[in-house]
């Protein structure tokens, strides 16, 4: 009976041990593993067999001194295991032999931290831009498939498919779990960047409501990024850009449901903690001297924030050092309110509508007209304009916002 | 791992032959073909004859269909290749950006079936 009982209390032990050393060092492990077996989806595979052996091992004989270290040595075995039964090719017999070395060093406390690695792999250009994001929150941020299913509204198989399908172009392709060479360090860092970035908007549309909240994995990679490589002013302005969005996440709908532009947000409700640090991220990045988009976008993002309001002038020249990046539409129309705001509506306004070509079709494009018609006093031009960007909207916050606008339009006005 | 690097030409974008711009395309492959050479990567590598040379077979129904023309109707066409022995995609891609008519085609980028168990 007492046996029976130590063996289900230490059964209950070993799966509360599993699931906090799974919960936390899942992504390293998995990132040792990958890097020496070149084949994220036998990583994945061999490290879940080695937790489910975990489960037996640990219940019966107690945890080992390093768990960390055990799972991986395990792991390490049965993928051995595996490569010697499959009649393994080439690829297969140099991970074979660097396994073979890798399990004989014995120092299981001594874990490499091979996430960068990882993550650059995750972020390969040769892989579409939304598997990079969804392989990165999969293997690196440990997020399961159906999680990471629900954060792009996918159905769960077709999600597994794709995960898979990535998985498999990096093992045949030969895409290497490893840091690009400095030449080659900007395009693919921004590369990573953007797919974090792409991460963090995705959660900040959503909202907080999700069990995993895509704002918050984003800032951990940020963060975990900026550990790994130190003194990047681009991971360092990428940190701080989204520090000081995120701050303001929960100010940007106001109490009827309306979204909010950062001039009209109730600065109490700004989170202090995450505007003191990304300022002083983004201060620290800029000393460096090497300006790049993600400083930018930071310094944007900063202004936008001013005390007491919006740094219009300023915000208008940073998009103008933006364009000399990022020459896209989207980039000068951003710049193009910001010049309005600043006092050159009618500029803007010309520089808004030199872009109908390319961006008529695009929502914050006809939202922006708007504005800037009602800016010019051109009222019925601009209720036009507004009631295209309402019935484009992409939720309801911002067709809220965007029918307050309309209604103030006709509003005030000159008093008769 | 091998890649063979396939090199896809719009020959409407092509530098005409004779021009300054046919000279420095023809420099920068023998230039490409060296660096391969020299650091030990180059398997194999040829060009092909322009697009109007092709036939294209097929069989269907036991019968064979032979056609004038390449498989596919496009702008740009297969002209020539090469076969290169590297560590990995990166390195490949290194090697694809040597090849002059990325400038103004695409290069494909293939690994090799691997037909050879070490074990």
């Amino acid at each position: 009976m007492a046996g029976a009982e130590t063996a289900a209390a230490g059964a209950i032990a070993a799966a509360g041990a599993l699931d906090r050393v799974m919960r936390s060092d899942r992504g390293r492990l998995l990132s040792v593993l990958a890097a020496g077996l070149r084949d994220l989806a036998l990583a994945e595979d061999v490290l879940h067999e080695a937790a489910l052996s975990a489960l037996t091992h640990w219940g019966r004989s107690g945890l080992p001194s390093s768990p960390q270290g055990w799972l991986l040595q395990v792991a390490r075995r049965k993928a051995i295991d595996r490569l010697r039964r499959a009649g393994r090719d080439q690829a297969g017999a140099v991970a074979l032999a660097q396994l073979t070395s890798e399990a004989d060093q014995h120092d299981p406390e001594v874990i490499p931290d091979e996430r960068l690695r990882l993550i650059f792999a995750c972020c390969h250009p040769a892989l579409e831009p939304k598997s990079r994001v969804a392989l990165t929150l999969r293997t690196v941020c440990g997020l399961t498939t159906p999680q990471v299913a629900r954060a792009f509204l996918d159905a769960e198989p077709t999600m597994g498919q794709r995960l898979s399908r990535a998985k498999a172009k990096i093992a045949r392709a030969g895409i290497p779990f490893a840091v690009p060479d400095p030449a080659e360090w900007p395009a693919r860092l921004d590369t990573v960047l953007t797919s974090i970035y792409l991460i963090f908007t995705t959660g900040y549309v959503a909202g907080p409501g999700e069990a995993r909240d895509l704002c918050h994995e984003a800032e951990y990679l940020g963060r975990l990024i900026d550990r790994l490589r130190p003194g990047d002013p681009e991971i360092e302005g990428a940190l701080a850009m989204m520090l000081l969005t995120g701050a303001r996440r929960a100010a940007r709908i106001g109490e009827d449901g309306a979204g909010l532009p950062p001039a009209e947000q109730d600065r109490a409700l700004w989170d202090a903690a995450r505007l003191d640090e990304g300022r002083a991220i983004l201060a620290r990045a800029m000393a460096r001297h090497a300006p790049g988009p993600f400083q930018i976008k930071a310094a944007i993002a900063d202004c936008q924030m001013a005390d007491p309001g919006p740094d219009w002038p300023q915000i208008a020249a940073l998009y103008g050092a933006l364009w000399r990046h990022e020459p896209t539409p989207v980039v000068r129309l951003n710049g193009a309110v910001a010049l309005a705001e600043a006092g050159d509506p009618a500029r803007g306004l010309a520089m808004v509508e030199a872009l109908a070509d390319s961006l008529s079709g695009y929502q914050p494009w006809q939202a922006a007209r708007a504005a800037l018609l009602a800016m010019t006093g051109q009222a019925e031009a601009a209720a036009a304009a507004y009631r295209r960007a309402i019935a484009a909207a992409p939720g309801p916050a911002e067709a809220l916002f965007l029918r307050k606008r309309l209604a103030a339009l006709a509003g005030p006005g000159p008093a008769a | 791992m091998q890649y063979m690097l396939l090199i896809y030409n719009d020959p409407a974008r092509e530098p005409a032959f004779g021009t300054p711009e046919f000279e420095r395309m023809m420099g920068g492959y023998f230039a490409a073909n060296e660096q391969m050479k020299a650091e030990g990567v180059l398997v194999s590598g040829e060009g092909l004859q322009g697009v109007e040379t092709a036939t294209s077979l097929r069989i269907r129904a036991d019968r064979v269909e032979t056609m004038d023309g390449p498989f596919a109707e496009t702008r740009e066409h297969l002209g020539g290749y090469y076969v290169i022995d590297v560590p990995d995609l990166d390195a490949a891609l290194r090697y694809a950006a040597l090849i002059p008519s990325a400038r103004f085609g695409t290069i494909e980028v293939r690994p090799l079936m691997d037909y050879n168990p070490a074990g």
